[in-house]
């Protein structure tokens, strides 16, 4: 009964009415496809931001100027003590002029090139800490949430470790070990690890048990090469992120940890022992130079690996890509 | 409730003890120097060797352990031996934890009332005048070492609003600088974090409908979004007080106030092992106290949370 009306329906419409939609596959290919580059959009949004573009060029600007400024004509040796040929004493607190640069600090040393100086030793023990926080981080943080077995113990680890204020562990591996470049680089590694691998757990529990992460492990992929092929691509901003704040904290903690006697040695130029030597002048108005000087280069650092690693990771996030 | 709150204290406990072996094995590492007082070049070895063993650090390893676990339990901290010979850690700490006490509670209540204003006020001018000042202070204070501006303070304010620059106990007006210093780096991430959770909340579609339904944007703000960003923000409220008894060490050291954390500078530059052990016990303590009571007391505040879900919550 139903059908008969049907087709009495069918046979009321004119052929003419309708046309069969002619599919064009080439065509549909051009509509389906989105030319969606991660690291393009990454780089547009990155560039969109002016005052990270420009903290940006500080920075290479900086790091390219600390590398080659040994090699540079009429640079002086950062732990010379330069003495007046004419008296046979030494330079000392001279200020600021054509000869020295910055002025020389309280024993005649050169104060520019001890900056510079200063600003390798701290850009090393920055760059040492955000490589090993980055490797320790990702490796642990990956078998922390990847492999369920570890994650109890990894967690209870986790715990202890949290509790304890960062800055105590700081100050008591650099005071067991006695300062050195390695101790220092080992006490930052050792209590920054442990942000970068929750971080990089929180990520893999998301990711871990997605559908294209079940598919292959059903076809049998090894877990080492699910790990590195469909997990790291994701953590690409986590790493840059972790990278750019490590050097800004190990600037910071040098410093800290010079002022409390837990520093690098005194030969050693480094930015935290010229803060200090100028803290101890501060006093004297026409010493503060030595303080101005290395106080101005660790802001202008600190300072541009903040924003320019903040605002990198902002445009590493998918979620801010149109 | 009380389930979770004895589970969590267990954990707090257990890790206490991780922490404090730790310290103690850690501790063994050091140079020996660190135990004589001030004559340690006219000792000759054998005097060394009988001083060392009356202080009981030849005994075996598990029988030092296990004295060291009766003192801790009697509040046994040992004796200073550089930074004031002989005298007990108990007797050198009771007279400093006043100052760094009372200090770190005014910043950190006044770091409290102006971060959470401020953060505030920075979520409602989103992307306003006020936010991106703020934004550029939370910046500058996240970036630059706290050990930089300090100083710069220390050397400015004194000069500008004619300060003293060294504490003095009988004169309150040279508290106002170290408690200035001590509040900046907190009132930032007060800010911080307020602000943000703030702007997570209004995003959220129940803020939507309360839009939608003519409420009033005023008592959204007060009603809604900050009752439920003030939340997460609970959890830090007693670490930040506990700490204060701790104190700030780069601020107490160099305005030269007798507290805890000046202490440790003074006991790490004088190589004074035991009261740098015990300090470093008592921050660590303070420190898992602190996160004890903040996970407890959020669970108090916010009923969603899951009891019995051990770890990783935070």
């Amino acid at each position: 009964m139903k059908l008969k009306t049907h087709d009495r329906l069918v046979e009321h419409i004119a052929d003419d009415l309708f046309e069969f939609a002619n599919a064009d596959t080439d065509n549909s290919e051009i509509a389906g496809y989105s030319n969606y580059s991660y690291w393009r959009s990454t780089v547009q949004v990155f560039l969109k931001n002016k005052t990270a573009v420009l903290f940006l060029g500080v920075i290479v600007i900086l790091l390219l100027f600390t590398m080659i400024q040994p090699v540079l004509p009429n640079q002086k040796d950062p732990t010379f003590i330069h003495i007046n040929p004419e008296t046979f004493m030494q330079f000392r607190n001279v200020k600021p002029g054509t000869e020295f640069w910055f002025g020389t600090n309280a024993i005649g040393q050169d104060l520019w090139a001890r900056i510079w100086s200063g600003t390798r030793t701290s850009l090393l023990i920055g760059f040492a800490v955000g490589l090993f926080e980055v490797v320790i981080g990702i490796i642990i943080g990956t078998l922390w949430g990847y492999v369920k077995k570890l994650d109890r113990i990894i967690t209870e680890i986790y715990n202890v470790w949290n509790n304890i204020p960062t800055t105590v562990i700081l100050i008591l591996l650099t005071y067991i070990f006695r300062p050195s470049l390695s101790t220092l680089i080992f006490a930052m590694a050792i209590t920054g690890w442990l942000s970068m691998a929750r971080l990089v757990r929180n990520l893999v529990t998301i990711i871990r048990d997605r559908e294209y992460n079940m598919a292959s492990r059903c076809l049998g992929t090894p877990t080492y090469r699910i790990l590195t092929k469909n997990m790291l691509p994701y953590l690409v901003s986590v790493i840059m992120l972790r990278v750019a704040l490590a050097i800004p904290m190990a600037i910071g903690a040098e410093v800290f940890l010079t002022y409390i006697g837990l520093g690098l040695p005194v030969q050693i130029p480094s930015l935290g022992n010229l803060v200090n030597e100028g803290r101890v002048l501060m006093m004297s108005q026409s010493l503060r130079y030595q303080l101005f000087f290395p106080a101005i280069v660790i802001s202008m650092i600190t300072i541009s690996f903040y924003v320019m690693g903040n605002a990198f990771a902002d445009a590493a996030d998918p979620k801010n890509h149109v | 409730m009380i389930k979770y709150a004895l589970k969590r204290s267990f954990q707090s406990l257990g890790t206490l003890f991780i922490v404090v072996t730790v310290v103690f094995l850690l501790m063994r590492l050091m140079p020996e120097e660190g135990y004589f007082g001030s004559g340690f070049e006219k000792l000759d070895e054998v005097q060394k060797e009988a001083i060392l063993k009356n202080m009981g650090l030849r005994d075996p390893l598990v029988i030092q352990l296990k004295n060291f676990y009766i003192r801790l339990v009697q509040f046994d901290f040992g004796t200073s031996t550089t930074y004031r010979p002989n005298v007990s850690v108990n007797e050198i700490i009771k007279d400093k934890i006043p100052y760094s006490l009372w200090l770190g509670l005014s910043s950190v209540f006044i770091s409290m009332i102006v971060g959470i204003a401020s953060g505030i006020t920075m979520a409602r001018n989103k992307n306003g005048f006020l936010d991106k000042l703020g934004t550029l202070y939370i910046v500058i204070i996240n970036a630059v070492p706290a050990a930089v501006y300090y100083l710069f303070l220390q050397l400015y304010l004194t000069k500008f609003l004619n300060l003293p620059i060294l504490f003095d106990v009988d004169r309150p007006i040279s508290w106002i600088l170290p408690i200035i210093s001590m509040s900046l780096g907190s009132i930032a991430a007060y800010a911080m974090w307020m602000r943000r959770y703030m702007v997570d909340e209004l995003n959220k579609d129940y803020i939507k409908l309360a839009r939608a339904k003519g409420m009033k944007s005023k008592s959204i703000m007060t009603s809604h979004v900050m009752r439920n960003a003030l939340v997460p923000m609970v959890q830090y409220f007693p670490a930040s007080i506990l700490m204060a008894i701790g104190g700030s060490l780069y601020i107490e050291s160099l305005y030269s106030i007798p507290g805890m954390g000046g202490l440790l500078v003074d006991s790490i530059q004088r190589q004074d092992n035991a009261l740098v052990q015990a300090l470093v016990l008592i921050f660590s303590a303070i420190s898992i106290f602190g996160l004890l009571m903040g996970d407890i007391l959020m669970a108090m505040v916010d009923p969603r949370i899951k009891f019995g879900n051990s770890g990783g919550g935070r």
